[in-house]
C-alpha cells in the first residue's frame, strides 16, 4: 500500500509533465486503433463472403466477358445448385466521389442465393416487373438518400449514355455483417441496349456467381467447371467468392500493408516521448533514490518505483485509449469513412493490442532509468543535482 | 542584445538522452510525412512522364480509361483524315491506333494475380513514344505472335522472362525482349502487334484508343472543336499528358489524404514530446534564466533562446528523418492503380519542394511544442527565478 501510494504521489508531482505524457499515450493509441480499424475493415467485404458461393470468371482478367450460354453448362456440372449473371456496369451518379457499385443481375436466379439480402415482397414484385428498375442496398439508400420511386440517371462509362433507372426496391441486410451499399438492375435491360449499339459484344456477362450444395468441395466443383471449358475460345478461372473479393483487397495491398506498418511507427513515437519523460523523471530524483537506498532499500526496489511509475502512466493512457476510439472511429465513420467502408468497426484484437502497446510503452520507457537509478552510488547520487 | 546560439545549443548536448528521444519522435513524424509526400510525387511523375505534350490521346465519349473505351474501324480511320494531325514524308498520319487489354498474371513474390496491360501498337506508335528503348532481347516482329514487356513488369511478374511464351486469347505469344520507358507507365505494360491483339481478343468495340501527333503544339483547341463539331465522331481528344495525368488522380489523393491526415495526428504527439523536453529544460533552469535576467538580457533574449532552442531541436529531428526518407529513394512501390485497374510500378521522389516542406513541418512541430514553455520562461520574474531551488 505504502509502495502504491509513493509511485502516485511520484507520478503525480510533476502534474504537467505527467498529464502531458499521458495525452501523447491517448493520442498515439487512438491513432494506432484507427488505422487497424481502418486495415480491418478493408478486408470485412471478403469476410461476409460465403463459402458455398463460387464466382466464374474469364481466365484472361475480369475485363473479358463470358458468354452466357455457359450459364446452362455450368448448371450441368455436379455438385452446382445454381447459377446466375452479374455484370459490372461501372456507372457514374452525380459525380466521381460519390461513388457506388451498379451490378446488372438475373434477378430471378441471382437473389435467392443471396438470403441475407432482405426484400419486402411488395417491392421485390415491384423490382422484378419493372425493366428498368433498381434495388438499392440500405447502407447507400441511406448515405445518398434514395427512396423507392425515385429516379436515377446514371451515365455510363462501359455502356455509354445516360441511364434512367426508377428505385423500385431497397433492400436490408441480414445482420450488420451484410454490405448493402451497392445497386443492382436488370440484366436484361443492359443485354438489350448492347444488342442494339454493339451486336458483337450482346449476351455476354461479367462474372457467373455458382452456388453449390456442398462447401466443403468447393475446390472440386470449381475445377470442374473450369475444365468444361478449357481449351475454349474462352476460358474460365472458378474461385471461392471469398477469395475473389480477396483478389480486389489484394490490389491495394501494397497500401495496406504501408497504413499498417506506420500505424506501429506511432507506437515508436510515443515510446520515444514516454522514455524522455522518465529518464528526466530519474534524472531529478537521482538524489532521492539515493537517500533512500542509504535508509536501506535495495537497487531492486528503486527499480520498482521507476517501473510502476512508468507503467501506472502508460496505461493509463491506455484506458482512456480504450474508451475514447470507439467514439473517434464512429465520428471518423459518420464524416469521412461512409463513402468508403460499409463498415467500420474496432475489433477486439484492436482493443488487445492497444492494451498490450500501452504496456510495452510503460515497460519499454523505464528500462534505462530503472538501470541508472539502480546502480547509482549512494555518494554520487547524493552529490547530484538536478 | 541575443543569447549566443552556442549557448543554447550546447543546452541540448548537455541533455543528450533527453535530446536524442525527442528529436527521435520528430525524426519519425517527418519521415511518414517526407515518405507520403515521396511516394504521391513518385506517382504523379511516373505518370505525367508518360504522356508527351507533342500528343494527343482519343478514346470513347464518357470513358475514363484506355480499358473502357472503344473506337470502331470507321472512327479510327475518320480520325486520321482530321487535318490537325501531323504527317510523315510520304502523307500518312501520324496515329497510331491500339488496343489495351488486361491479362492477369501472377507477382514473383506473392504469387497472387494482378491486372496488367497488354497494348496492341503498330509500327508508327512506336516512332511516337521515343522514350521506350528495347534493353535485352529484341522488339516485337510487326504481325507476329511475339511481344515485348516492360522493365518493371519483368522484374515484378512470374513467367516473362525472354524466351517463354504466354498463353492467352488462345495463342502462345512469344516473350523475344525487354523495354525501358524511362520509368514511365509503359513500363508496367506488355506490347505486341496491333492486328493481331486485336484479332486473337476479339473485340467488339474496335480499338482502345488512338494517339496521334499534333501536327503543330498548338493545334490542339482546333482539333477539338473539329471533333465536337463532328457527329460522326463519338470520342473525345486529350493531351496525352493530361490523360496519364488524369489517371493518377484518385490514387494520388487516396495517398495524399491519408498521408497528411496521419502526419498531422502522428505530429501532435511529437508536439507533446518538444513540450515535455522545453518544460523540463525551463524548469531545471530557473536560477540560470534569473541570473541572465539579472545580467541585463531582456525577457525578449530568453523568450528567443528558448524558442530558437526547441527549433534547434526539431530541425535536428527533421534532418535525421528526411535522411532516412532519402534511403527510400530506392525502393519501387507496385500496386493497383483503381483509375485504370491494372498494375502500376512507382518509386518514391524526393524533390526540393518536398525538402522544405518537411523541414517546415519540422520547425512548425517544434515551434508549437516550444512556444509555452519558451513564454513561460521570459514571463519569470528576477527575484523569483533567483530564488528558486
Amino acid at each position: 500500500m505504502f509502495f502504491l501510494k509513493l509511485v502516485l504521489r511520484n507520478a503525480l508531482r510533476a502534474r504537467l509533465r505527467t498529464a502531458l505524457t499521458v495525452l501523447g499515450v491517448v493520442i498515439a493509441l487512438v491513432a494506432f486503433g484507427l488505422l487497424q480499424t481502418v486495415v480491418n475493415s478493408w478486408y470485412a467485404g471478403a469476410e461476409a463472403a460465403s463459402g458455398t458461393r463460387l464466382v466464374t470468371r474469364n481466365a484472361i482478367s475480369l475485363v473479358f466477358p463470358l458468354p452466357i450460354y455457359y450459364r446452362e453448362r455450368i448448371r450441368s456440372i455436379e455438385g452446382v445448385r445454381g447459377v446466375a449473371v452479374s455484370n459490372w456496369f461501372g456507372g457514374v451518379w452525380r459525380d466521381e466521389r460519390s461513388f457506388f457499385a451498379q451490378f446488372a443481375v438475373d434477378a430471378e436466379n441471382f437473389f435467392p442465393m443471396y438470403p441475407e439480402f432482405r426484400f419486402r415482397p411488395d417491392e421485390w414484385q415491384a423490382f422484378v416487373r419493372d425493366r428498368r428498375g433498381a434495388a438499392i442496398g440500405r447502407q447507400l439508400a441511406d448515405l445518398y438518400g434514395f427512396k423507392v420511386g425515385d429516379r436515377l440517371p446514371i451515365r455510363g462509362t462501359i455502356y455509354p449514355g445516360i441511364w434512367e433507372f426508377t428505385v423500385r426496391a431497397i433492400f436490408d441486410g441480414r445482420d450488420e455483417t451484410t454490405i448493402t451499399r451497392q445497386m443492382y438492375f436488370h440484366y436484361d435491360y443492359l443485354n438489350e441496349f448492347v444488342k442494339q449499339r454493339f451486336p458483337r459484344g450482346a449476351d455476354r456477362v461479367g462474372v457467373f456467381v455458382v452456388e453449390i450444395d456442398d462447401a466443403a468441395r468447393a475446390a472440386e466443383v470449381a475445377r470442374a467447371i473450369d475444365a468444361e471449358f478449357a481449351n475454349s475460345l474462352a476460358e474460365t478461372l472458378t474461385e471461392t467468392e471469398r477469395a475473389f473479393q480477396l483478389s480486389f483487397v489484394a490490389m491495394v495491398e501494397t497500401i495496406i500493408q504501408v497504413i499498417s506498418g506506420v500505424s506501429f511507427v506511432v507506437i515508436l513515437i510515443i515510446l520515444a516521448v514516454a522514455a524522455n519523460t522518465m529518464a528526466m523523471t530519474a534524472r531529478e530524483r537521482l538524489a532521492e533514490y539515493a537517500t533512500l537506498k542509504a535508509l536501506g532499500f535495495g537497487p531492486a526496489f528503486v527499480a520498482r518505483l521507476i517501473l510502476a511509475e512508468s507503467v501506472t502512466i502508460g496505461l493509463a493512457g491506455g484506458l482512456i485509449a480504450l474508451a475514447a476510439t470507439p467514439v473517434v472511429a464512429a465520428g471518423f465513420f459518420e464524416s469521412v469513412g461512409r463513402s468508403v467502408f460499409a463498415r467500420f468497426e474496432v475489433q477486439p484484437v484492436t482493443y488487445a493490442w492497444q492494451i498490450a502497446a500501452a504496456l510495452a510503452v510503460g515497460v519499454l520507457a523505464a528500462l534505462v532509468p530503472m538501470i541508472r537509478a539502480a546502480n547509482v552510488k549512494i555518494v554520487d547520487g547524493l552529490r547530484h543535482v538536478g | 542584445m541575443q543569447l549566443p546560439l552556442i549557448y543554447i545549443a550546447r543546452n541540448l548536448w548537455v541533455r543528450r538522452l533527453t535530446t536524442a528521444l525527442t528529436a527521435g519522435g520528430m525524426a519519425l513524424v517527418v519521415f511518414v510525412f517526407a515518405a507520403v509526400l515521396m511516394l504521391d510525387a513518385g506517382l504523379k511523375a511516373t505518370l505525367v512522364a508518360t504522356g508527351s505534350d507533342a500528343n494527343v490521346l482519343f478514346i470513347r465519349k464518357g470513358s475514363e480509361t484506355e480499358i473502357q473505351s472503344g473506337i470502331a474501324r470507321d472512327q479510327a480511320a475518320l480520325i486520321e483524315t482530321l487535318p490537325q494531325i501531323a504527317r510523315d514524308a510520304e502523307g500518312r498520319a501520324l496515329a497510331s491506333k491500339e488496343v489495351v487489354v488486361l491479362n492477369s498474371l501472377t507477382k514473383a513474390d506473392t504469387g497472387r494475380r494482378s491486372n496488367v496491360p497488354i497494348r496492341g501498337v503498330p509500327p508508327v506508335g512506336l516512332a511516337l513514344r521515343p522514350q521506350v528503348a528495347i534493353v535485352a532481347g529484341r522488339m516485337f516482329r510487326p504481325g507476329s505472335n511475339e511481344i515485348v514487356v516492360g522493365s518493371a513488369v519483368a522484374r515484378q511478374f512470374a513467367g516473362v522472362e525472354i524466351g517463354r511464351s504466354l498463353a492467352f486469347a488462345q495463342r502462345q505469344w512469344t516473350v523475344v525482349g525487354v523495354f525501358d520507358a524511362g520509368r514511365t507507365a509503359f513500363d508496367s505494360e506488355i506490347w505486341g502487334d496491333s492486328e493481331q491483339l486485336l484479332q486473337a481478343f476479339r473485340r467488339f468495340g474496335g480499338f482502345s484508343s488512338v494517339i496521334a501527333q499534333l501536327a503543330s503544339p498548338d493545334a490542339f483547341d482546333a482539333l477539338r472543336a473539329a471533333v465536337d463539331a463532328d457527329p460522326r465522331l463519338t470520342v473525345e481528344v486529350k493531351r496525352e499528358r493530361k490523360f496519364y495525368e488524369d489517371q493518377s488522380r484518385a490514387l494520388s489523393n487516396f495517398i495524399s489524404y491519408l498521408g497528411v491526415t496521419l502526419s498531422v495526428i502522428f505530429s501532435l504527439g511529437a508536439i507533446i514530446g518538444a513540450a515535455i523536453t522545453m518544460y523540463s529544460s525551463v524548469a531545471t533552469r530557473t536560477g540560470e534564466i534569473g541570473t541572465l535576467r539579472a545580467l541585463g538580457f531582456r525577457r525578449r533574449s530568453i523568450l528567443a533562446a528558448f524558442l530558437l532552442e526547441s527549433l534547434l531541436l526539431a530541425a535536428a529531428g527533421g534532418a535525421v528523418g528526411l535522411a532516412a526518407a532519402t534511403f527510400l529513394q530506392t525502393i519501387t512501390i507496385s500496386t493497383t492503380n483503381f483509375q485504370s485497374f491494372s498494375e502500376l510500378a512507382f518509386s518514391f521522389a524526393l524533390t526540393p519542394r518536398i525538402v522544405a516542406v518537411s523541414l517546415i513541418f519540422a520547425l512548425a512541430m517544434g515551434l508549437i511544442g516550444g512556444v509555452l514553455p519558451a513564454v513561460k520562461a521570459s514571463r519569470m520574474r528576477i527575484v523569483d527565478a533567483l530564488r528558486a531551488d
